[in-house]
């Protein structure tokens, strides 16, 4: 299994860095300008010099390099510094935004948490509310119950959620007035009250991402726990004597767990994909109002660090699932 | 009574088991759609909703980009129920926006760009998996590589590329083909280059699957060509997948390319799309929430039909499920 883990790591490297190459040379074969915004005053030998400060003027390769140098070395040295009080970085160029003129992973680290908070909350909201709605459709197969979730999970694929996201706002925030449409990132918890503002202004935002994620969730729980149900073992289980519970919690839980486990991990990536929307909707200040206002000012370090952080993700991710397979059955062997 | 029941049902049953002339495969797999309830809403409504963004121009005969600045911000006919000093009016059933752009006029017009991008985007995503699916699948040399690429595609980070893409090439293509031409090229594009992985490798599973297959090995034993293996022996085999990875296929474009007119980088807001008109509605909603309903729910209904009608099919094509 290790064996297989640093191999599967070392061939990550070569994905990431074509994955690098790829948003790099979109980035770089686009017609867009970051001095297009400039005032037209602006001599055109001053522009020049402008574009160089930027770094614009020396070829792609040169600043493909540079660039990966900054993201794999510098901007390392820098954390480690900042953690650890070191001085590895020494004064090194880091990464900087064309728009604020400042390190593209300080913006980053203040719009991180913001974004975690919504996602994470959302993610472990509908996971928890998957796993009984899969399990309880599969035993009851086409009950009342089952016929209800698989209703709920088409209307978790079918309805976007910049739809269901305004559906929300307008249902409890316009009439009722339940809900706060916007999402205030300034807010500080310190007692009961303000925790409960917290609370409520969290609810929408991330019912909306939970949504989608039960809706897929569900899905392969319910499937997963089918496939079990109908197998041998069940049938010994039963025979012995086991009561249902010990039956369905115990033996095929577990053994459908395994599928499911490899698509929560997957399902990550895809979440952060719907964040962008849904912190449109709610007006989020996180990681992806910072991608869409990075991308609407021509800001390409910003928007290079931000997808390609996103591609490490989801590369990583894919290699969790692989390795939770393996470890979570002993009979898939990769050797 | 039981009996008298059994007798009933036989007596349904009949004409449908009286033996029919020229009785193919698909007549079995209509046949088994129908008894999907779902499904058979789910076609219903698409048929409706495309015929009425295909033909509701001609007989709703309003220019949706008309401005009558008389009649802005008219309320739906139905607000008239519970709200008899609303500004409603018969001629504007839908009611009109801030700049009295007919509603409905819009969500026909909208609905034909949302549609036709959904339609093109599926069938070309389609087109590039099966072609890389049959290739990977049938031809061991080719496997390796594809796959690989097929992993890494799947490994990009699909909606902020899809955004920089908008961005990025939007002005190009709009000076080089026309602003609607252009933008419609590029989402279609978009989409369907980033949109055929899934695709590309069921249709591999069932090739390799299929090239075990006796039927297989007769046809190479009488000196079938490669190209005529898979145009006459392979791809008849691996449609239903295919048909049904359409369905799906044709529900994500249209999400995607709402999403993208929702976040502002689709179609240029005087080409309404369904996404379009719901974004510009947003900053409204607390006082006309009636502008977000009408083409969400043309979204998700559409979508949620799609996927019905892709459930039925699943089941249609199974051959060990059709029958029961």
């Amino acid at each position: 299994m290790l064996n297989y883990t640093i191999r599967r790591l070392v061939l990550s490297i070569p994905t990431l860095l074509f994955i690098a190459l790829v948003i790099f040379l979109l980035l770089e074969l686009a017609p867009g300008d970051p001095m297009g915004q400039m005032p037209l005053t602006i001599p055109d030998d001053v522009k020049q010099r402008m574009r160089e400060a930027l770094g614009l003027g020396e070829p792609w390769y040169t600043r493909f390099y540079l660039w990966l140098y900054q993201f794999f070395v510098v901007e390392p040295q820098y954390w480690i510094d900042g953690a650890f009080g070191t001085n590895f970085a020494d004064g090194a160029q880091r990464i900087i935004s064309f728009q604020s003129r400042s390190p593209v992973f300080d913006t980053i680290a203040q719009r991180l948490p913001q974004t975690l908070w919504v996602v994470g909350m959302s993610y472990v909201v509908g996971v928890a509310i998957a796993l009984p709605i899969g399990i309880i459709s599969a035993y009851k197969q086409y009950s009342v119950f089952d016929q209800a979730g698989t209703f709920v999970s088409m209307i978790g694929f079918s309805v976007p959620p910049f739809f269901s996201g305004v559906l929300l706002i307008v249902i409890f925030s316009v009439n009722l007035g339940w809900l706060p449409s916007i999402y205030d990132t300034t807010h500080v918890v310190v007692d009961w009250e303000t925790l409960k503002f917290q609370f409520q202004q969290m609810i929408m935002p991330v019912m909306v991402l939970a949504l989608q994620t039960t809706a897929q969730v569900s899905r392969y729980m319910r499937a997963s726990m089918l496939d079990n149900l109908g197998q041998d073992y069940v049938r010994t289980a039963r025979a012995k004597g086991m009561t249902e519970s010990v039956v369905i919690m115990r033996h095929v839980l577990r053994n459908s767990m395994i599928p499911v486990v490899t698509v929560i991990a997957l399902g990550i990536p895809s979440i952060f994909g719907g964040a962008i929307i849904t912190e449109q909707i709610f007006k989020v200040n996180g990681l992806g109002q910072l991608l869409i206002l990075a991308l609407q000012g021509n800001d390409i370090p910003m928007v290079m660090t931000i997808t390609f952080l996103l591609a490490v993700m989801i590369v990583m991710l894919n290699l969790v699932a692989d390795i939770l397979y393996g470890v979570l059955d002993p009979r898939i062997r990769y050797d | 009574m039981t009996d008298l029941g059994i007798q009933a049902k036989a007596d349904d049953l009949k004409p449908e088991q009286a033996p029919v002339k020229d009785r193919n495969q698909w007549w079995d797999v209509w046949d088994q759609f129908r008894s999907h309830k779902g499904a058979m809403a789910g076609l219903i409504f698409l048929t409706f909703i495309t015929l009425f963004c295909a033909f509701g121009p001609m007989v709703w005969d309003v220019d949706p980009g008309k401005l009558d600045i008389r009649n802005k911000d008219v309320r739906p006919i139905y607000v008239a129920i519970w709200d008899v000093d609303a500004k409603t009016s018969w001629a504007r059933p839908m009611g009109t926006d801030h700049l009295g752009r007919d509603i409905m006029a819009n969500i026909m017009q909208g609905g034909r760009i949302s549609l036709a991008v959904g339609w093109t985007a599926m069938v070309l995503a389609i087109l590039i998996g099966t072609l890389v699916g049959v290739l990977s699948g049938y031809f061991k040399r080719l496997d390796w590589g594809l796959m690989r690429f097929t992993d890494l595609v799947l490994s990009l980070p699909i909606l902020p590329l899809l955004l920089v893409m908008m961005l990025l090439f939007r002005d190009p293509l709009r000076a080089a083909f026309g602003p609607e031409t252009g933008i419609f090229m590029l989402i279609v594009a978009g989409i369907g280059i980033t949109s055929w992985m899934q695709t590309a490798r069921i249709v591999r599973g069932d090739v390799m699957a299929l090239k075990e297959r006796e039927f297989v090995l007769a046809a190479r034993s009488i000196g079938t060509p490669p190209r005529r293996m898979i145009t006459r022996h392979i791809l008849p085999n691996v449609l239903s997948p295919i048909m049904v990875s359409a369905t799906l296929g044709l529900a994500t474009a249209i999400i995607t390319e709402s999403a993208l007119s929702f976040l502002g980088l689709g179609f240029p807001s005087d080409f309404p799309t369904w996404g379009k008109i719901l974004f510009d509605s947003v900053d409204r909603m607390t006082a006309f929430p009636e502008r977000v309903l009408w083409p969400g729910l043309a979204i998700s209904l559409t979508v949620l039909a799609v996927n019905y009608i892709g459930d039925g099919l699943r089941d249609a094509l199974d051959p060990r499920i059709r029958g029961l």
